[in-house]
């Protein structure tokens, strides 16, 4: 049996707060999904309450889990458990599951109320009745006004809410969001995600949503999962993945530079070459990371500075990040440095301008790889 | 005061209209009629003489028609009772074709556009078939498949009593054989752009595939559908070499407008004229009744 061959070494199972046993409440899966020479191989494990994002770069297999636990891509291998149940036998109409599509896919031809009572008709509720519910789950979203008009006539906030209305209105044991916000304009993202918050703190079954935005990420869920390349490479809590990335996707995501070494007492001897010194005192493979401010850039070699990390760079880029410069470094290290406008334009930067980049072992941060 | 210059984000336009959204699209039409030309750009004499020829060869048989028509006979000849029991027919029988054509095309275009099964290519293949067959050559196939003694025929006809060939039923089963696959490679087009994730959307709710296709893709390819419906209908009302094959040509019966056409031509063809004039004006209408609802998006 495929299922019983050999894990990866190097995947550890699931974070401590992980609920172990075959008939635990909540959601415990596998999800093995090969298609063509892309495989999908991640273990998710959430309480009832839970709220889950599964984060990741495109490609990264993040929608093809959300399909599998949907049951619109078959599992190759692996088990689907949801508050005891094998899911995975079940056929995705069967499920208690609700999907909140990324462009929503609220049918055109149907009002808002129908869209929304379309899963408890389909569930069996009487015609009446169902229509009483939806129109009771879009006052709970605000929208009783929009009840009656159809889905082109509804701005993208009230498309995405009719959506999670629809998805909410079968009571699922599951809830899935792929990309709740990516469809909304940065104005309206802002508003609806503050809402979705709210409805998704208030859902008492589990909640997975797939976003590659780490700002909706952090926002929305109580614990990551980082995907890359169809696998876990990290998980937990969000101010624990944005302080210590494993990855050099995540470390860009929470704009950090990120370099993997080993450690020996309060020096990292990085891979690439050059060491840092820390405040932390370490032993083995280690990461080392500081955010792109803890940079300090000289036209100079600086003398007498209390910065003990020092590389000779060149530029490499300069462009605008915020109200301040980013300026993209090589030589001796790659790194990022963000600098205000006016120092950038004292030290005369340009690409191919030879600098000094210097870090304060304080403002550095190392942990065990 | 600064800024009181009329700068580009300040171009005084006028506040939109009451009843937004009409005028709303008149406007942005506005500026196609009023393109101007550019000089040098016309259409080039290779293509514009082709394209005219074309149009004269498409109208101007209509127009003959139009122009030889016994206009002053023409009341006398539409009040004989076979120039209306023929188009009665027709209609008849093409609407039954389309109905027939719906209740199991839209089915076979729904297993031609969602489902995956061995030999698919194939099956759509000799659907379409029927498109390029002459139309006699359907008609003989039918009457060897439905005929008394037909390879289906002779077993309907011993159990259950039923004759096909030269009965206004067979007229029936002759036009639906040459006029479905129009509908059904017109709802198969429909359903293929269709997007299936909606149908996906629907089982994640709970619908079984067929409360999916009930509720969500049939009203999504409901134009699609119309207009492959529309297109049987009109090649079934015209059509002529399988009916007269497999039907005969029998008045009161399976003598279709087509068929007294023809027939009117032999004897008497201010007649057929005058029934050509009666089918073109019943085609005319129908494209002028469907085309802003269906055709426009087709």
């Amino acid at each position: 049996m495929p299922e019983t061959a050999p894990k990866n070494p190097g995947r550890t199972p699931g974070p401590a707060g992980a609920t172990p046993g075959p008939s635990a409440e909540g959601l415990d899966a596998r999800l093995v999904v090969d298609r063509g020479s892309f495989r999908l191989d991640i273990a998710l494990t959430a309480a009832p309450g839970d709220v889950v994002a599964l984060l990741g770069p495109n490609g990264a297999g993040k929608t093809t889990a959300l399909r599998a636990l949907a049951g619109l891509a078959p599992l190759t291998a692996g088990h689907l458990l949801l508050d005891g149940a094998e899911l995975h036998r079940t056929p995705p109409e069967s499920r208690p599951v609700g999907v909140v599509f990324q462009d929503y896919l609220l049918f055109p031809h149907l009002t808002a109320l129908d869209n929304v009572a379309f899963g408890p008709r389909c569930r069996g509720t009487g015609k009446a009745q169902a229509r009483a519910q939806a129109a009771e789950w879009l006052d709970r979203m605000g929208l009783a006004e929009h009840a009656g008009a159809k889905p082109r006539r509804l701005s993208g906030g009230q498309a995405q809410r009719v959506a999670l209305a629809r998805a909410l209105a079968t009571h699922p044991r599951l809830l899935l969001l792929d990309e709740p916000l990516a469809a909304l304009d940065a104005r309206t993202r802002l508003e609806v995600r503050a809402q979705l918050r709210r409805h998704l703190a208030a859902f008492e079954a589990v909640a997975v949503l797939v976003t590659h935005d780490p700002l909706d990420a952090m926002v929305l869920a109580d614990r990551l999962v980082v995907v890359e390349q169809g696998r876990i490479v990290q998980e937990g809590a969000p101010s624990d993945i944005a302080r210590r990335p494993r990855t050099e996707y995540i470390a860009q995501l929470v704009g950090l530079n990120l370099y993997r070494g080993r450690a020996d007492g309060h020096t990292v001897r990085l891979d690439a070459g050059p060491a840092v010194s820390t405040t932390e005192d370490l032993s083995g493979p280690a990461f080392v990371a500081f955010p792109p401010g803890a940079v300090t850039l000289h036209r100079d070699r600086p003398t007498g500075s209390s910065a003990r990390n020092l590389w000779r760079c060149e530029v490499a880029g300069l462009e605008p990040h915020g109200d301040q410069v980013r300026v993209e470094l090589t030589g001796e290290l790659a790194l990022a440095a963000d600098l205000t406008t006016v120092a950038a334009a004292e030290l005369d930067l340009h690409p191919g301008a030879p600098v000094w980049a210097a870090v304060k072992a304080t403002q550095t941060h190392a942990y065990p790889a | 005061m600064t800024g009181r210059h009329a700068t580009p984000s300040d171009p005084g336009t006028p506040a939109p209209p009451p009843g937004g959204g009409r005028s709303g699209t008149r406007t942005v039409r506005a500026p196609r009629t009023a393109r101007p030309r550019t000089p040098g750009r016309g259409v080039p004499l290779p293509l514009l003489v082709p394209a005219l020829l074309g149009l004269a060869f498409l109208l101007v048989p209509l127009l003959a028609l139009l122009l030889r028509a016994p206009w002053r006979s023409l009341p006398e000849q539409l009040a004989s009772p076979e120039v209306w029991q023929a188009l009665r027919l027709s209609l008849v029988c093409a609407t039954a074709a389309t109905a027939l054509s719906l209740v199991v095309g839209v089915p076979l275009a729904w297993l031609l556009a969602r489902t995956d099964f061995p030999g698919r290519g194939l099956v759509r293949a000799l659907v379409t078939l029927p498109l390029v067959l002459p139309p006699v050559v359907g008609g003989v196939a039918l009457l060897l498949a439905l005929g008394r003694n037909g390879v289906v025929g002779q077993w309907l006809d011993a159990w259950f009593g039923i004759t096909l060939p030269f009965t206004t039923a067979g007229v029936v089963l002759a036009e639906t054989f040459v006029a479905m696959p129009f509908l059904v490679i017109s709802v198969e087009g429909t359903l293929r752009a269709a997007d299936p994730r909606y149908e996906e959307a629907a089982t994640t709710l709970g619908a079984s595939r067929f409360t999916a296709f009930r509720r969500v893709t049939l009203p999504l390819v409901a134009p699609g559908i119309a207009a492959g419906a529309v297109l049987a209908w009109a090649r079934a009302l015209g059509e002529f070499g399988a009916t007269i094959t497999f039907a005969g040509n029998f008045p009161g019966r399976t003598q279709t407008m087509p068929l007294a056409v023809y027939l009117a031509l032999q004897s008497d063809p201010a007649a057929a004229i005058a029934l050509s004039l009666v089918l073109l004006a019943v085609s005319v209408a129908v494209l002028a009744g469907l085309r802003d609802r269906w055709m426009r998006t087709a």
